[in-house]
């Protein structure tokens, strides 16, 4: 019964519609491949169009690029960000590379997520200094966003969710993952010298050089929050990082632990830009630890050799 | 009269503890083993680290806050639950690693 009700089914549909009814049919009603390709291109378009653009500042001196700027390796080679009207911030400003990994976002964390993120500077009153509805007035004043709009999300409404979302699929494509060291690990035997694979060792001894307690794999971070001792924690000023998200005393001075990938070319080096070079931020973690209390407990006592200081640093630098 | 009133408080904290049960919660890949766990009032959970890495497990929860502070591979620190509620416990080093302890 149920076999002959199966034949059926085919017959009566042939019967009911001909051929050329059916062809029409099919192109009208079965759904489309998805091009999340194309889809992906379109919203990288606008987010690049958006990170450029210095009209997203109240003065329209500043972009998302001004401080993360790629001819510093998407950073901005300062010890301390520079905000409007010249303002010194209180931190460094982190490169993006890779950024497309994070898993927290922020020197201290307090963004979930990159979407998020890409909009906190704009609304900063010391960096960017816009306002949801002057964000979405500036860029409905340049005539070029409602094409760039419609093409990433059907739809030329801008709202300050598309912003964010835009910026950070942008920002998901600034990318380091074919650093000397990634050839050498994909077989390129002669990608990394043996002084710098000796420096990779060093990395990889939790007991020695301690790096690989924080610098986990596959990105060299373990997204964690870390007092790494770089600044003392007294006074007014002081810079209490995560403590401000998770007041536990072992959070006061911590901050993210970044990648290394693209590290060579992001000098001057944490949160606070005081390493200068990587020799610099090897140093600090030998004999350079100022803050003692609430230090990570992933730290370690590390006395490496002037030979051993060296291959570590080669190793670092096969990261770009 | 002391001795049997001092006899039916023994035998309530006997009976209390025949009836609560002890939890096992691991640290590891930067996880908890569970996303969630339900426990009963008394319940102790041990949170267990068995990751190469430090771990810091606490909770700032209404009901029930904790600090266990940071602790290595293959320790373990405890939580005896005494409320009801809803517990986020959360690692302050690593802070994506979150689970929910439904204390009833």
């Amino acid at each position: 019964m149920y076999l002959s009700l199966a034949c059926m089914s085919p017959c009566l549909a042939e019967s009911l519609f001909e051929k050329g009814e059916m062809d029409l049919l099919k192109q009208q009603w079965l759904l489309p491949e998805l091009s999340y390709r194309e889809r992906h291109q379109q919203l990288v378009a606008l987010g690049k169009k958006l990170f450029f653009d210095s009209n997203l500042s109240i003065d329209s001196s500043t972009s998302c690029a001004t401080c993360h700027d790629p001819k510093y390796a998407w950073s901005d080679g300062q010890a301390k960000a520079i905000g409007l009207r010249n303002k010194t911030l209180k931190r460094a400003t982190p490169s993006i590379i890779n950024t497309a990994y994070s898993l927290t976002f922020m020197w201290d964390g307090r963004s979930p997520s990159l979407e998020h993120q890409a909009l906190l500077p704009i609304f900063n009153p010391d960096e960017m200094g816009l306002n949801a509805d002057l964000l979405v007035k500036r860029i409905e004043q340049n005539p070029d966003y409602a094409k760039l709009f419609d093409a990433a999300f059907d739809n030329d409404a801008i709202t300050i969710n598309k912003v964010g979302l835009a910026i950070a699929e942008f920002e998901r494509t600034i990318t380091a993952r074919n650093t000397r060291f990634d050839r050498w690990l994909k077989g390129d035997s002669e990608a990394m010298t043996v002084t710098e694979r000796e420096g990779f060792k060093i990395f990889l001894d939790g007991q020695k050089s301690g790096c690989i307690n924080c610098h986990n794999p596959p990105n060299f971070t373990d997204h964690g929050f870390h007092n790494v001792g770089v600044a003392t924690l007294e006074g007014q000023s002081a810079d209490l990082g995560r403590f401000n998200q998770t007041p536990l005393n072992i959070m006061k001075g911590a901050f993210k632990t970044p990648s290394l990938r693209g590290a060579p070319l992001t000098a001057p080096y944490f949160h606070d830009g005081s390493a200068n070079t990587l020799e610099e931020v090897v140093d600090h973690y030998q004999d350079g630890i100022i803050a003692k209390d609430n230090l990570s407990p992933s730290l370690i006592n590390i006395a490496l050799s002037k030979e051993d200081k060296s291959k570590l640093v080669s190793f670092l630098k096969t990261l770009q | 009269m002391k001795i049997a009133a001092i006899v039916f408080l023994l035998s309530i904290i006997v009976c209390s503890n025949a009836y609560s049960s002890e939890h096992e919660v691991g640290q590891k890949n930067k996880a908890f083993s569970q996303k969630t766990l339900k426990v009963k009032v008394g319940d102790t959970v041990h949170f267990t680290n068995q990751d190469p890495f430090f771990h810091n497990v606490y909770s700032m929860s209404e009901t029930t806050a904790f600090d266990l502070g940071s602790y290595a591979k293959g320790n373990s620190k405890s939580v005896k639950f005494e409320k009801q509620g809803e517990v986020v416990v959360q690692c302050a080093i690593h802070p994506f690693m979150k689970m929910k302890i439904k204390v009833e």
